[in-house]
């Protein structure tokens, strides 16, 4: 049983740093040269840090995304009344709410939600900016757009989540306060509110496909772990040119139950799991008080809730 | 039959851990072995008991049918069928089919001459379902806290369960565990985006590199753990999601009793800011 399983890199090798595959002279140019290798990192992955590519909409997405913290922090600062001690002790607790259900779409005052608002119209910038980079990234290196794509699925949620269904309902009051247990309060009592969620069917499917990413990633990381001896981490390779390693983590699956997938299908399988995750969490969500208001109530009427 | 290209030259005798050559044998795609065997026998026992009981419950309907556990007061002991027997026979028929799969996939590893991470990694989700319906139960002092075979009662019991302790989101290790779970989708999006866009590079580029790969992943983020390693992040990711998942719920009803809401209290008032008052307009309850 003593054999070899490859669960960390015993011995590293380090070499020069690589410094990035030539891409259009303006990548180029924009990368940073410094590099540094870490050989704690180096036990599980890559050693390497760096280099970076900041550019245009990298630098947008900073700033957007430092805006958002910064309005946030500054938020719960005033909160505590600028004490070190009760920012430490209530940061958990603390919240930046959006605006009260009165002032619908409208502007509120600063200390009223006006700060969550400008909080959030910095992220949007932040996330529409990173999603450009996922994008401009790929293009500079001749690849295809999957990655953007894939965060483009993300951005459906948080889009539903933080605008589309606020400006359904009318209100700024159903968006989602900042804040680490806030946002855990505004969860429970959204399902609360609606009649339990678990009732909500594109929630199921949601849970369906996180757990089931769980699954596929288990899967799919312990076969590769398991074939490496044979080169099977060289994925890209193993696409082009079987080998063995291929082989072998495709009759495991076929041994096991009948079916596998391919070295190319498996990281299609992974895509569309993951990204089902947040497509139907959003739906879900976006029908809830827009389309149905109580999901027990809705269970019921469709036959899969106890009726007393 | 049903053999890819490939397949002849793998199929040899050996590496099995019971049963010699007695059972080391497919039927169409699936390896047998003496695992096979005794996996078949309980995953059918299992599911013929589900019918039967479904057959002497009130509905057909396949979102409603639930083989309940025994009652809370029944205690750990045998349940009379119909009140919960069925449902702790189906229970051991169920550990006996993971177990009986995992074991499988070991012999099915040994001939393969591969690592042992699959049949690893099932362990921590058999463990997780044992803590949710043998361990837990057991700790608290009866079957009656296992959770319902149903499709909508196992769902309506984790909502009772999560409510029976306040607000569930406040439970520590819950949280940890959502947080794997989220992030291993993030991860698994990012490592299936990535491969795919190296393989089906944009138009009029021939299949990219691991060394383009690594590149879009410096030049987005500043660093790329690899081909290798998101392997080992990926496995680490989804093992740690179930395995805090069976954490939060095995102590809630062993070691917590309240809303976990109040466990943080203890972070509230810790001595050296007492003293200090809570904040206006803050929610300190869940």
């Amino acid at each position: 049983m003593a054999e070899y399983q490859n669960i960390f890199t015993q011995v590293q090798v380090q070499g020069p740093a690589e410094m990035g595959m030539a891409a259009d002279p303006t990548t180029n140019r924009e990368r940073t040269t410094g590099t540094r290798f870490s050989s704690l990192l180096g036990i599980i992955g890559n050693a390497q840090l760096g280099p970076v590519h900041l550019g245009t909409f990298g630098l947008i997405a900073v700033i957007g995304f430092a805006a958002w913290f910064f309005i946030i922090g500054m938020h719960f600062w005033a909160m505590v009344d600028y004490s070190p001690t009760q920012f430490v002790r209530n940061l958990a607790w603390l919240s930046l709410e959006p605006p009260a259900a009165e002032y619908g779409l409208g502007f509120a005052p600063l200390n009223e939600g006006g700060w969550w608002l400008i909080a959030s119209f910095f992220f949007l910038v932040g996330c529409c900016a990173w999603w450009v980079r996922t994008y401009q990234r790929a293009q500079a290196l001749g690849m295809g757009y999957h990655v953007a794509w894939a965060f483009a699925a993300l951005l459906w949620l948080i889009f539903v989540l933080g605008l589309i269904r606020p400006i359904m309902m009318g209100s700024w009051s159903h968006a989602v306060p900042y804040g680490i247990f806030p946002h855990l309060d505004w969860t429970n009592r959204f399902s609360l509110d609606h009649g339990n969620l678990f009732y909500n069917p594109f929630h199921a499917l949601s849970i369906a496909f996180l757990y089931g990413s769980a699954l596929l990633f288990a899967m799919h990381g312990a076969t590769i772990l398991s074939v490496t001896r044979l080169g099977g981490d060289r994925e890209l390779e193993q696409i082009v040119d079987r080998g063995t390693a291929s082989e072998r983590a495709a009759l495991f699956w076929r041994w096991t139950m009948g079916f596998n997938a391919t070295m190319e299908g498996i990281h299609r399988w992974a895509w569309w799991f993951a990204v089902l995750v947040p497509i139907t969490g959003g739906i879900g969500i976006l029908l809830t008080g827009t389309v149905v208001d109580n999901w027990f109530v809705w269970a019921q009427d469709h036959g899969y809730a106890p009726l007393d | 039959m049903a053999q890819l290209s490939f397949e002849k030259k793998y199929r040899v005798r050996g590496g099995t851990l019971v049963g010699g050559d007695l059972f080391d044998f497919w039927v169409g795609p699936f390896y047998v072995g003496f695992f096979g065997v005794t996996t078949f026998f309980f995953a059918v026992l299992g599911t013929i008991l589900i019918f039967y009981g479904a057959s002497q419950g009130p509905t057909w309907n396949p979102w409603l049918i639930s083989i309940e556990p025994p009652s809370v007061e029944n205690g750990l002991g045998m349940a009379p069928l119909m009140e919960g027997g069925l449902w702790q026979i189906i229970t051991i028929c169920a550990i006996g089919a993971f177990v009986s799969w995992m074991m499988r996939e070991v012999e099915i590893c040994r001939k393969l001459g591969i690592g042992y991470h699959v049949p690893f990694a099932f362990s921590i989700a058999i463990l997780a379902y044992l803590t949710l319906v043998v361990i837990r139960p057991v700790l608290m002092g009866s079957w009656g806290y296992a959770f319902p075979y149903g499709i909508f009662s196992h769902l309506e019991w984790v909502s009772n369960t999560g409510y029976a302790y306040g607000n569930f989101h406040y439970n520590p290790a819950h949280m940890i565990a959502i947080s794997f779970f989220f992030i291993n989708a993030v991860a698994l999006a990012l490592h299936g985006s990535l491969v795919l866009s190296a393989v089906n590079p944009s138009q009029g580029n021939t299949v990219r590199s691991p060394d383009h790969e690594d590149t879009y992943f410096r030049d987005l983020i500043g660093y790329s753990v690899g081909p290798l390693g998101i392997h080992r992040v990926g496995l680490f990711l989804a093992l740690s999601a179930v395995f805090w998942s069976a954490v939060c719920i095995i102590i809630s009803g062993t070691i917590w009793f309240d809303a976990w809401a109040f466990w943080w209290e203890w972070y509230l008032y810790l001595p050296f800011w007492s003293e200090l008052p809570l904040i206006d307009g803050v929610n300190y309850n869940g």
